[in-house]
């Protein structure tokens, strides 16, 4: 079983701030982690590796440093890293990311399952991992809570907002996932040191050439035209009342003023 | 000079940061109040390879460094500072002494496992009438055969109760007296004889375990013997050189996770119509807050530098040691006023942190016997 992971390394959400003079985001000295996602992407293979057999590869697109973002996912347990960068790859959009992704995935000798975090923390777009599957022109599951594999057939619950879909599919197969599927694991100190003395495999725009005619972005029609932050969220307001009947009378009142309910 | 973590000590330092954060902080209040000991956070630590950083590889360690040691003391007692002293005595206290001075058998025996953190250790050195002045240990050990008969003693112990294997100090020569005459023994709970008396109810550390270890006729086996007889003065001093980084670092992280939620809290918090940062009375206390921490861990990363490096390090691991403890007291103070009447809350963390750091002025030498190590130094 060959496995396939797809990784973003974003800047950490949770340090970020906003320049509302600039109107553009404060990206300096914020660390640059593994998109969350993508971790429950890592330990979903890992632990398919786990039963099945077989390696775990993982994939990035990004500039050098995305490298730790590689080295991280290697202490995690994955088996191999490739690192695509190119300065012509810059200003890729969901689309031509997808593009480079999927030339730099058919590039591997094999893959019977490719995983993707559902979405990365800074763009948001969850267009990547699909971008793939149509670019491979493999089927794909977006949104999975549980891989179960069978032999050259998957069988995955996808999730919905009332409770979840059982999609069966043969491989190659490209699957996305959320935080519902597992809690990825913490590397241990060995497995870090060790993961530091990997070699990374770096491959350039050239590579991809035959697979991917306009790279970075000529190849991206999106532009963004401008960035603003939304309006802070109003504090909430909590009901303070004598008994739990009080409360709830309370807030009927406030739900139907507001004609909610 | 080189003021840079290596890429590896980063490593460290994030990885123990990111596990501190998900698995330690969140309990640690909670722990506190019910005095909880958490066992099972020190098997997740071991299998992390936290319990055994700075040995070799080949004895089940990290192969890392003592820098990288303070860093993760640091990181979980910014997190928990009762969590962090139990690292930190299982680490220094008394893995140290079984790396440096025990047999390759005894390494075998009882470092790997201590490394590898499948065992907890322990230090017992003090007894009720020796505290700062260990002349006045009584506990003795008396050969006879192939084993050391032990009896006495020893409190305030550390893990006491909990760790599989204690480093303990005795007397094999009664007319040397102490300096002479005290060896130093590895036990293993459970030999028949040793038994554990009343665990300490305490200030701070609360969820850390200080517990009396009482030692009737227990009979240990000569290979124990630490080093050789007569040893454990020199032994117990030079261990508690090293621990005295592990403490600085305990109190670094203290103090920084008081300046954290200070600062935090100061940006928050609005009277007078304005965030509490901005009235400078505030300001320019955190302004100290955040000099004193730096410098009390440069100071901490300087004697675990110097003792990675085979440099002296008993004057620097006490200045590091006083000066950090001394700094982190101010700071949890501070950040307790900074906060006002809810600092003083114990639905707010900064009470525990300022409960905690307490007792870094005072264990693993108090930081008078810290001026004694210093000025003893500087004066020879």
């Amino acid at each position: 079983m060959e496995i396939v992971v797809c990784v973003k390394q974003v800047p950490d959400t949770t340090e970020i701030r906003f320049d509302s003079g600039t109107n553009t985001l404060i990206r300096e000295g914020v660390p640059g982690i593994v998109n969350p996602f993508d971790k429950n992407a890592v330990e979903a293979a890992l632990q398919l590796r786990e039963k099945t057999g077989g390696k775990v590869t993982v994939v990035t697109m990004g500039p050098p440093q995305a490298k730790n973002a590689l080295k991280e996912c290697i202490a995690m347990g994955a088996d191999e890293a490739v690192l695509v960068s190119d300065r012509a790859l810059a200003g890729a959009d969901a689309l031509a990311t997808s593009r480079a992704l999927a030339a730099a995935i058919r590039a591997l000798e094999r893959y019977d399952l490719i995983i993707c975090g559902r979405q990365a923390i800074d763009g948001d777009t969850a267009q990547v991992g699909p971008g793939i599957a149509e670019c491979l022109g493999i089927p794909q599951v977006t949104c999975v809570q549980k891989i179960e594999l069978d032999g050259t057939a998957a069988r995955v619950e996808r999730e919905t907002e009332e409770g979840y879909d059982v999609v069966e599919s043969g491989m190659p197969l490209l699957v996305t996932v959320g935080k519902g599927i597992n809690v990825p694991r913490y590397p241990t100190v060995r497995d870090t040191m060790k993961a530091n003395r990997k070699e990374i495999a770096v491959m350039a725009a050239a590579e991809l050439q035959a697979c991917v005619r306009k790279p970075g972005l000529g190849g991206s029609p999106v532009r963004v035209r401008k960035i603003s932050a939304p309006p802070p969220r109003a504090q909430g307001e909590v009901i303070q009342a004598e008994s739990a009947a009080e409360a709830v009378d309370a807030l009927l009142r406030k739900l139907s003023d507001r004609k909610v309910i | 000079m080189n003021f840079t973590l290596t890429p590896e000590q980063e490593d460290i330092r994030k990885l123990v940061r990111d596990f501190a954060a998900a698995k330690i902080a969140p309990s640690a209040a909670e722990r506190d109040e019910k005095e909880l000991f958490p066992r099972e956070l020190f098997a997740e630590m071991g299998s992390m390879g936290f319990l055994g950083l700075p040995y070799p590889e080949e004895y089940g360690g990290a192969g890392m460094d003592f820098v990288a040691y303070a860093i993760a003391v640091e990181e979980i007692s910014k997190a928990c500072a009762s969590t962090g002293i139990g690292v930190s005595v299982h680490t220094s206290l008394c893995s140290w002494p079984i790396y440096k001075y025990g047999s390759e058998e005894q390494k075998k025996k009882f470092l790997t496992p201590l490394a590898e953190g499948s065992k907890l250790g322990a230090f017992g050195l003090t007894e009720p009438n020796a505290g700062t002045d260990v002349g006045g240990a009584a506990a003795s050990a008396v050969k006879d055969g192939d084993t050391y008969v032990l009896n006495g003693t020893k409190v305030f112990n550390t893990n006491g109760g909990e760790a599989e294997i204690e480093v303990i100090f005795a007397l094999t020569d009664k007319a040397a007296g102490p300096f002479k005459g005290m060896s130093a023994f590895i036990v293993e709970k459970g030999t028949p004889g040793f038994s554990f008396g009343k665990k300490e109810v305490k200030m701070g550390i609360r969820s850390s375990v200080q517990r009396e270890l009482i030692f009737e006729n227990c009979r240990v086996p000569a290979a124990n013997l630490l080093g050789k007889e007569g040893q454990g003065f020199k032994i117990a001093m030079s261990t508690l050189d090293g621990g005295r980084i592990g403490v600085a670092a305990q109190a670094v992280g203290i103090a920084q996770a008081a300046l954290d939620y200070a600062v935090r809290y100061a940006k928050e918090r609005v009277q007078f119509g304005k965030p509490i940062a901005s009235q400078q009375a505030v300001s320019f206390m955190l302004a100290d807050m955040a000099t004193q921490v730096e410098a009390a861990r440069l100071l901490t990363l300087r004697a675990a530098f110097h003792k990675s490096h085979d440099l002296p390090y008993s004057k620097e691991a006490a200045m590091a040691k006083m000066f950090a403890s001394d700094i982190a007291m101010r700071v949890t103070t501070d950040a307790v006023q900074i906060f006002g009447g809810y600092g003083y809350s114990r639905e707010y963390p900064v009470e525990r942190l300022m409960r905690d750091v307490k007792i870094t002025q005072i264990y693993e030498g108090t930081n008078q016997a810290q001026r004694m190590v210093i000025a003893g130094n500087i004066l020879r």
